[in-house]
């Protein structure tokens, strides 16, 4: 066994690589002092840093993405969160379809839910904004919050539930002082997953946005006009604000189990 | 704060089974009451009714004379303890206990204050800060009965609260119970299928099975002169003799029909009732009785477990003439 443990560690430095290089390479070209990010590796300037936080419509695109990637999380939590609760709670005949068709737009791809929402709102005469986007998002964030909620709760959190409307508290009292503050850690964690995805969305944000649009579809128009530097500079914030919402997430987590 | 319960003909059916049969009783204000039976006998059942988490399928609940229909678990002057504690972990002690007075507007400060002399009534004093999992199983328990009779409550239900506890604790927590009942007065209403526990506290046993009343009076009654044979069993060992007008397999022993039931250390070798002459099969020493097995000469195949005092002789195949205190028939 012990022979072998070196070609274990060998195989773990492969597996990360082979998840992480593709990263590494698009960080490592946003500091290329050259106009192309392609090897070889000329130099480190800040350069292209500087120029997309000048360019206005990246800010502004910027700005788009986060608000609308901490604006849908939120919905989507409270939605999935009252779901989840109310069907972990009361057995109805139709308590398993119903959790079934909550959590069945996970299988659709983000493609199709998009076209349905654009025709939907082609029919009722909604222009495409950044809120027909964030409606987009809470359709593809809520399965996700409702099935870590739900699969949170379990028998002691409703029988504290029980004891809590023994003790006299209403319905929303149980669900502010008890049932969500028990859920911490699972709401906590749905809620920065949810942002990453909202975050890097693109075909959602594509179709349904049309002047106010997130920085995928900002990064998406960078590149038709060809490589550069500068886009490897948007991509690693991209990045660095995905790896802030995963860590936030795992130190909440972990914090409040400890 | 303290209030009567009672259940007039109250039936509970969950489909087609029947939780509860047209059950009635009556539980005066203060007064330390257990539901004993085994499980599925309708114990819990009557419990949730009482405390308003179920609504009975026919029947009425009053608790200090008002009918509890359509009232919900929150706007009913009764709190429970329940058998899983359902502390809310995170929330220290002080304000688990306080969460009942937070709820009905509390001011913060009369709050701390009652949950610090209610943590002190059960043993916890200065324990306010400390969270719920930094405790033992008897402790949480404790915490459980301080914050379920913080808000003064006119009756307390008790779910199983001792079953989650080792034996030795259990003995222990059973006291402080009684004691705490004494002290603050409230009616208790106690569920639990352990019948040592149900004696150790109740001013009155309750004995349920299948969904109905078995027996119902003070725990020397209830044991010594049982209602039913279930009873009979059920508060524990029972030696069963059948009788047919008068005569048993043992011979002549009382008049009537029915099943004569002696406890084993109602049998001796003195007594009101006498059995005749038996073989002493097997003894064993069980430290505050010796536990024996006759075999009674005229039935030998109908054997009678007897309790003797720690110091009589008792040898395997000695013969004795044995006796009865107390008999049944039922």
């Amino acid at each position: 066994m012990k022979a072998l443990r070196p070609l274990g560690w060998l195989y773990l430095a492969l597996a990360y690589a082979f998840i992480f290089l593709p990263v590494v390479v698009l960080v490592v070209y946003s500091f290329q002092d050259g106009r192309l990010p392609v090897p070889p590796f000329k130099g480190v300037t800040l350069e292209w840093y500087g120029k997309i936080l000048s360019d206005r419509d990246l800010v502004a695109a910027m700005g788009n993405s986060i608000l609308l990637a901490v604006l849908t999380s939120a919905l989507a939590l409270v939605l999935g969160f009252l779901a989840a609760h109310g069907l972990a709670r009361v057995r109805l005949p139709g308590s398993g379809l119903m959790r079934l068709v909550l959590i069945a737009p996970m299988t659709v791809s983000y493609l199709i839910i998009a076209l349905g929402l654009l025709q939907v709102f082609n029919q009722v005469g909604v222009r495409p904004s950044l809120v027909t986007a964030g409606i987009g998002h809470v359709v593809i964030n809520l399965p996700l919050c409702f099935a870590i909620c739900f699969a949170a709760m379990g028998d002691q959190q409703k029988s504290a539930e029980r004891a809590a409307r023994d003790l006299g508290a209403a319905e929303w009292q149980v669900l502010v002082q008890v049932s969500a503050p028990m859920l911490a850690p699972a709401l906590a964690a749905a809620f920065f997953l949810s942002v990453t995805f909202s975050w890097d969305e693109f075909i959602i944000a594509f179709l349904l946005t049309r002047f106010d649009v997130t920085l995928p579809v900002e990064i998406w128009s960078m590149l038709k006009s060809g490589l550069s530097p500068a886009t490897n500079a948007v991509g690693s914030l991209v990045f660095l604000i995905s790896v802030i919402a995963v860590v936030l997430a795992e130190i909440l987590v972990v914090r409040r189990r400890g | 704060m303290t209030a009567g319960v009672e259940i007039e003909r109250v039936s509970q059916h969950y489909g087609r089974a029947k939780a509860l049969e047209d059950v009635s009783l009556s539980i005066a204000a203060g007064e330390f009451v257990v539901l004993l039976g085994p499980s599925g006998c309708g114990k819990t059942t009557l419990l949730n009714l009482i405390g308003g988490f179920a609504e009975p399928s026919s029947g009425r609940v009053l608790i200090g004379g008002r009918d509890m229909a359509g009232i919900g678990p929150r706007a009913r002057p009764t709190t429970t303890v329940f058998q899983d504690y359902a502390l809310f972990p995170h929330m220290t002690l002080g304000q688990n206990v306080g969460f009942g007075l937070k709820m009905r507007g509390v001011a913060r400060a009369a709050r701390q204050a009652r949950a610090a002399e209610m943590l002190a009534l059960v043993g916890l004093e200065g324990r306010s800060g400390v969270r719920p999992h930094e405790l033992s199983g008897g402790q949480r328990q404790r915490v459980a009965l301080a914050r379920a009779l913080a808000v003064e409550p006119d009756v307390l239900l008790l779910d199983e609260p001792l079953g989650a506890l080792d034996l030795k604790l259990r003995r222990q927590m059973q006291d402080e119970l009684k004691a705490i009942q004494r002290r603050v007065g409230t009616t208790f209403v106690h569920v639990t299928h352990d019948q040592e526990e149900a004696m150790a506290i109740a001013d009155r046993i309750v004995v349920m099975n299948a969904g109905r009343i078995e027996d119902d009076g003070p725990p020397s009654r209830v044991y010594l002169r049982p209602r039913s044979l279930f009873s009979a069993g059920f508060m524990g060992e029972v030696n069963k003799i059948p009788v047919t007008n008068g005569q048993s397999p043992l011979g002549p022993l009382m008049p009537g029909t029915g099943t004569l039931c002696l406890r084993p250390e109602a049998i001796g070798d003195q007594g009101e009732l006498p059995l005749g002459p038996a073989r002493l099969e097997e003894v064993a020493f069980f430290g505050t009785h010796i536990r024996a097995r006759f075999a009674p000469q005229a039935a030998p195949d109908l054997p009678l477990m007897v309790h003797l005092p720690q110091g009589a002789e008792a040898r395997p195949g000695m013969m004795t003439n044995l006796f009865a205190n107390n008999p049944v028939l039922l």
